[in-house]
């Protein structure tokens, strides 16, 4: 377990990234993992980053095309400043490529868009893993 | 002329949004090739701009009704203009996608863009007789059209 985990039976802190309100709203309410708290939501990069020093999430949904900042520069500046964050890229670009160059800059899992309940709760659990 | 494979991977990003996000699937109309002008587009569309081997745009064009109940059947009560909006984006995002992971390099595909409201007109390249494929949904239909030259 990282140096800076929650303490066993503390929630862990979620924050989503999605330039869709319809996708963050999505994820937000059928994310179904026990422990993990919904601490916020952002439509860009740059507001991701500020969102992410204010609120300090442990876990991190993230789009990859959105406007300002895209999802893989945004993977590499939350891994600068919280090394042990756990990062599930969420995107509709089912090239190998973008899922590689993700993971290069430290993301931790890959859900391709459209996705079930299912799915996205299986992710997580797998990402929580992890830890 | 239109090369299968492209139409299938168009068609394939399309329908698999409706099997997995809306959860049931949708059925493939009858094909076919607008000879002169522009396709009618309907209250929403979301735009792909592509660029590289082949040059143009595929569109997804669906009328309000269909998208209220797709957001209805994702659990999303909220099926004001911009969430629609939302959801147009997104099919045609699922679509992109879909292309980048079949063509690769081949296509330069631009992020979605949406095209909504009356007397708006989408503007294919000039020359161009766009590929329309009807996508039937329960009792509504939309279209996906291609255009590339």
């Amino acid at each position: 377990m990282a140096a800076n985990a929650p303490a066993p039976g503390v929630p862990l802190k979620l924050m989503i990234v999605d330039d869709s309100n319809i996708i963050r709203r999505r994820i937000e309410r059928c994310q179904n993992v026990p422990l993990l708290e919904v601490v916020g939501s952002a439509a860009n990069g740059v507001d991701a980053i500020e969102l992410f020093m204010a609120t300090d999430p442990d876990v991190v949904t993230m789009d990859i095309t959105m406007p300002h900042m895209d999802g893989i520069e945004c993977v590499e500046r939350l891994v600068e400043i919280k090394p042990d964050v756990l990062i599930l890229v969420v995107s509709a670009l089912a090239d190998k490529a973008t899922a590689v160059e993700a993971m290069e800059k430290g993301a931790n899992g890959f859900l391709n868009k459209p996705f079930t309940d299912r799915q996205l709760n299986d992710a997580l659990e797998e990402l929580l893993s992890r830890r | 002329m239109f090369d299968d494979r492209e139409i299938g991977t168009f068609v394939q990003g399309t329908t698999r949004y409706f099997e997995v996000s809306a959860q049931q699937p949708a059925s493939i109309g009858s094909p076919f090739l607008v000879t002169h002008g522009a396709p009618e587009i309907a209250d929403y569309t979301g735009v792909i701009n592509i660029t590289g081997r082949r040059t143009g745009l595929v569109y997804f064009t669906a009328p309000r009704g269909m998208l209220i109940v797709m957001l209805m059947k994702m659990n999303e009560s909220d099926v004001c203009h911009d969430n629609l909006c939302d959801l147009v984006g997104e099919i045609a995002n699922t679509i992109s996608g879909n292309a980048r992971r079949d063509f690769g390099h081949d296509f330069k595909i631009s992020p979605p863009s949406v095209v909504a409201g009356p007397n708006k007109r989408v503007d294919l390249p000039s020359g161009c007789r766009p590929f329309v494929v009807p996508i039937n949904w329960r009792s509504h239909s939309a279209r996906l059209v291609v255009g590339l030259t």
